[in-house]
């Protein structure tokens, strides 16, 4: 009797120091929790920080390029400087002296120009390409001849550089691109309602150029476009093919393993190495094309490849063998099993990694570098075996132009870049989303 | 689905194999080499596109080295007809091209650059010498508590901490040149125009060039790795950011990267004078190099166009005083050379070996 209550006193002893002892480090327990919580909430805190710092700097730099000065002129399209004799051939009109045109018409709003310089200096307040513009448009409609037509015509990059603010007017004029002169005929011009700014269209619908007005990503990115598509085409297959068959068919032993760290071990080479083997696979022994977006494509693929297969690796063994183990007991045979039931039920992780992959190929630039993709393009290209650039390739080239105006435009073909890179990888979570299957 | 895939798969591999064929009719003039001459010749590709008929050519930035690595790899539509060069070919380069049958180049000076050591615009103007830059600069100098010791033993590890202490006359700042690495073309040029014009200086210095060239090279050329270099990776707008958030430091770049920012930075005097585009045209600015390209003239009546470019490239409007390139930035030739050179151009005139 006396003995079970000894014992019984000694277990409730025993629990009260034990809850002493739990009670005394329950609060540094918690203390140490909150800590931990700090500490993550610290690390995702900087994380954002660092990205706002580099978003907000690039949109703010970026920002200033989807909009372009113009200047409005009335041009009168001179028969006698035009097709001095008459003729209206296509190559007359090819061949006519269309910046007179421009220089006249300017001299008329500002007729206090009349020096050769002056006239030189007010004529670099419009654009290099002014002049094919209104060659174009007399080709197009040789009945403008001997009219007066309003056209609107880019500015220059200083003018525009100059009117975006991006030239201060306060330092001294021998330290400006522009002279005191030219800003005040531009203000003239302004007041007079004839310097507006628009949508930079030509940002978008042209090739490169070495006239930051005229300068636009589209090349770039039907470039990035075919060596996507290239790349798209080749690896989804062969990455899918090779997953499954490691997955599904190939037998456990020395090779596969040996093959599977091979295929970890690919996806972690640094990318240049890519360029590096595409130079001398597919350009020295192949013989194919420098700065073509197909071997572009190709090294692309060889680059996503491992991504691809470890993904879909990945997704398929995430398929239950209740799955598989179901189709085999129906009659189903190895073939069927595997691709009318686990195929499809890992297609939203296969997809979600491919287009992983794809996001990272598109971000690419290093591997470019070696293949010749790092080229003055000014030709938008128009299939796989034409010369091309890609957009982080672009930004590479604008990045280092001298060019004042190219700044703002290198920002701004950032921030089309980033653009496509949310848009692929919310595509992504989409997918894996609508699709995902809990089991 | 399985079907189209493999169908997909078969399409690509039929474009693959048509590759071949699609390069065996280049259209275009294909151009490598210096990123100091690409903004030059990018421009007058682009004339050249819009006022012809031609296409324009592409243009790839691959460096000088680069550039003519791939030109002297043979002749055909798969290799470049031309390369641009911010330096002379050199022999070495001469005989691998001939070696792979590339014998009949033609050299085209095309103008010059000048290289300028910039600063913020708040920042004190520097009285330059090149004698200043290289003991400011190199990596082993003349003991300056031995006047009198000569010979390469007696040099020590650059002790100058500050501009003062290299020269009494320059301000008490301390040295910190941003610059560009040893890769590009641009620090050679600085190296053998500033380092080694200041190295032969010193008389010592001057006479080892007879004796023991490449010991001399070493001497003159090799740049401090003491952190007062420092590197900035190839691109100069870069190093023209860095200068205005740090008004102390000096910089070095290509003169069309001064000429476009002449509000934020200006260039210091060197030997007295400032680099203006003036005084390096009439070379009286003392760090200045010529800028080449290389034709394959063997490419001239193969590939459509060539003789067309080389016409837009040496005539006034696009490298003469007033021509577009001046606007660039290009410093134009005296006119005798650029007839010289445009002649060169008009009839093809191989390089002659001998001159090398």
């Amino acid at each position: 009797m006396s003995n079970s209550t000894q014992s019984r006193d000694a277990t409730r002893q025993v629990a009260e120091r034990t809850m002493k002892r739990v009670n005394a480090s329950l609060r540094k327990r918690y203390r140490a929790e909150r800590r931990f919580r700090m500490y993550g909430i610290l690390s995702v805190m900087l994380g954002i920080g660092f990205l706002a710092v580099l978003l907000i700097d690039i949109a703010g730099k970026g920002y200033t390029a989807f909009l372009q000065t113009y200047i409005e002129l009335e041009v009168y399209f001179d028969p006698q400087v035009i097709a001095p004799d008459g003729a209206l051939d296509e190559e007359t009109l090819r061949m006519a002296n269309y910046n007179s045109l421009i220089r006249e018409s300017l001299a008329y709003l500002f007729p206090g120009a009349t020096s050769r310089s002056d006239r030189r200096a007010l004529g670099a307040l419009v654009s290099n390409s002014a002049p094919f513009q209104l060659q174009q448009m007399v080709m197009e409609n040789p009945g403008l001849i001997g009219q007066t037509a309003r056209v609107t015509l880019l500015a220059s990059a200083d003018a525009d550089m100059v009117m975006k603010g991006m030239i201060s007017r306060r330092v001294p004029e021998a330290e400006r691109r522009l002279s005191d002169m030219q800003i005040a005929w531009l203000d003239t011009l302004e007041d007079r309602g004839r310097v507006e700014k628009h949508f930079n269209k030509a940002f978008f619908t042209h090739g490169d150029s070495r006239d930051p007005e005229q300068a636009g990503i589209w090349g770039a990115i039907k470039g990035s476009f075919y060596m996507l598509a290239v790349t798209l085409v080749l690896s989804f297959p062969i990455g899918i093919g090779a997953a499954v068959y490691l997955e599904e068919f190939a037998p456990r032993n020395r090779w596969t393993d040996l093959i599977e760290v091979n295929i970890n071990n690919l996806a972690a080479v640094p990318s240049i190495v890519f360029g590096l083997l595409g130079l001398a696979v597919f350009i020295n022994f192949f013989g194919m094309p420098r700065s073509a977006p197909f071997v572009g494509g190709l090294v692309l693929t060889v680059m996503t490849l491992p991504t691809v297969i470890i993904s879909s690796r990945a997704a398929l063994t995430s398929v239950p063998p209740s799955i598989r183990e179901a189709a085999l007991g129906m009659g189903a045979s190895k073939m069927q099993t595997t691709f009318h039931h686990v195929v499809p039920l890992a297609m939203p992780g296969m997809l979600t990694g491919t287009i992983i992959g794809m996001a990272r190929a598109l971000g690419e630039s290093a591997p470019l570098l070696m293949i010749g993709m790092v080229a003055f393009i000014v030709d938008v290209p128009k299939g796989l075996f034409d010369p091309s650039t890609a957009l982080p390739v672009q930004i590479y080239l604008w990045a280092d132009a001298p060019e004042r105006a190219f700044v703002e435009r290198t920002s701004a073909a950032i921030i089309v870049l980033l653009a496509f890179l949310i848009l692929m990888n919310s595509l992504a979570i989409y997918l894996r989303r609508k699709f995902e299957r809990r089991w | 689905m399985i079907r189209k895939v493999l169908a997909a798969a078969a399409v690509a591999t039929l474009v693959a194999s048509g590759s071949v064929g699609a390069q065996a009719a280049r259209d275009y003039i294909f151009i490598v080499g210096s990123s100091t001459v690409y903004p030059f010749a990018t421009v007058v590709a682009e004339n050249f596109g819009r006022s012809t008929s031609f296409k324009t050519p592409k243009i790839e930035s691959t460096g000088s080295g680069g550039g003519l690595k791939l030109f002297c790899a043979g002749v055909g539509v798969e290799h470049p007809d031309i390369t641009n060069s911010s330096r002379r070919i050199k022999d070495t380069e001469v005989k691998t091209c001939a070696e792979n049958g590339v014998t009949n180049v033609v050299e085209i000076k095309v103008g010059y650059d000048g290289i300028v050591m910039a600063n913020d615009k708040s920042a004190p103007t520097f009285n330059l010498s090149r004698r200043d830059i290289y003991l400011a600069l190199a990596k082993k100098v003349p003991n300056p508590k031995e006047p009198s010791a000569t010979g390469v033993a007696s040099m020590v590890d650059n002790p100058y901490k500050t501009w003062k202490d290299v020269n009494p006359e320059l301000p008490n700042l301390k040295i910190e040149v941003l610059g560009p690495p040893p890769t590009s073309g641009t620090r050679d040029a600085f190296a053998e125009l500033a380092m080694e014009g200041g190295c032969k200086d010193f008389e010592w210095i001057k006479e080892l060039k007879g004796q023991d060239k490449s010991a001399y090279k070493a001497v003159c050329h090799t740049v401090r790795e003491d952190g007062a270099y420092i590197e900035a990776g190839e691109n100069d707008n870069l190093i023209v950011q860095k200068l205005q958030a740090n008004p102390d430091a000096l910089g070095v770049f290509g003169f069309s990267f001064l000429d476009q920012n002449g509000d934020k930075i200006k260039g210091n005097p060197i030997d007295g004078f400032v680099p203006t585009f003036d005084d390096i045209a009439d070379g009286s600015y003392p760090v200045s190099r010529p800028l080449f390209f290389y034709v394959k003239a063997a490419h001239a009546g193969v590939i459509p166009g060539i003789p067309q470019y080389l016409a837009e490239f040496t005539s006034e409007k696009a490298w003469g005083p007033d021509g577009y390139l001046a606007d660039r930035g290009l410093i134009p030739m005296p006119k005798e050379e650029r007839e010289q050179f445009a002649r060169a151009a008009k009839d093809l005139t191989p390089l002659k070996l001998a001159a090398n």
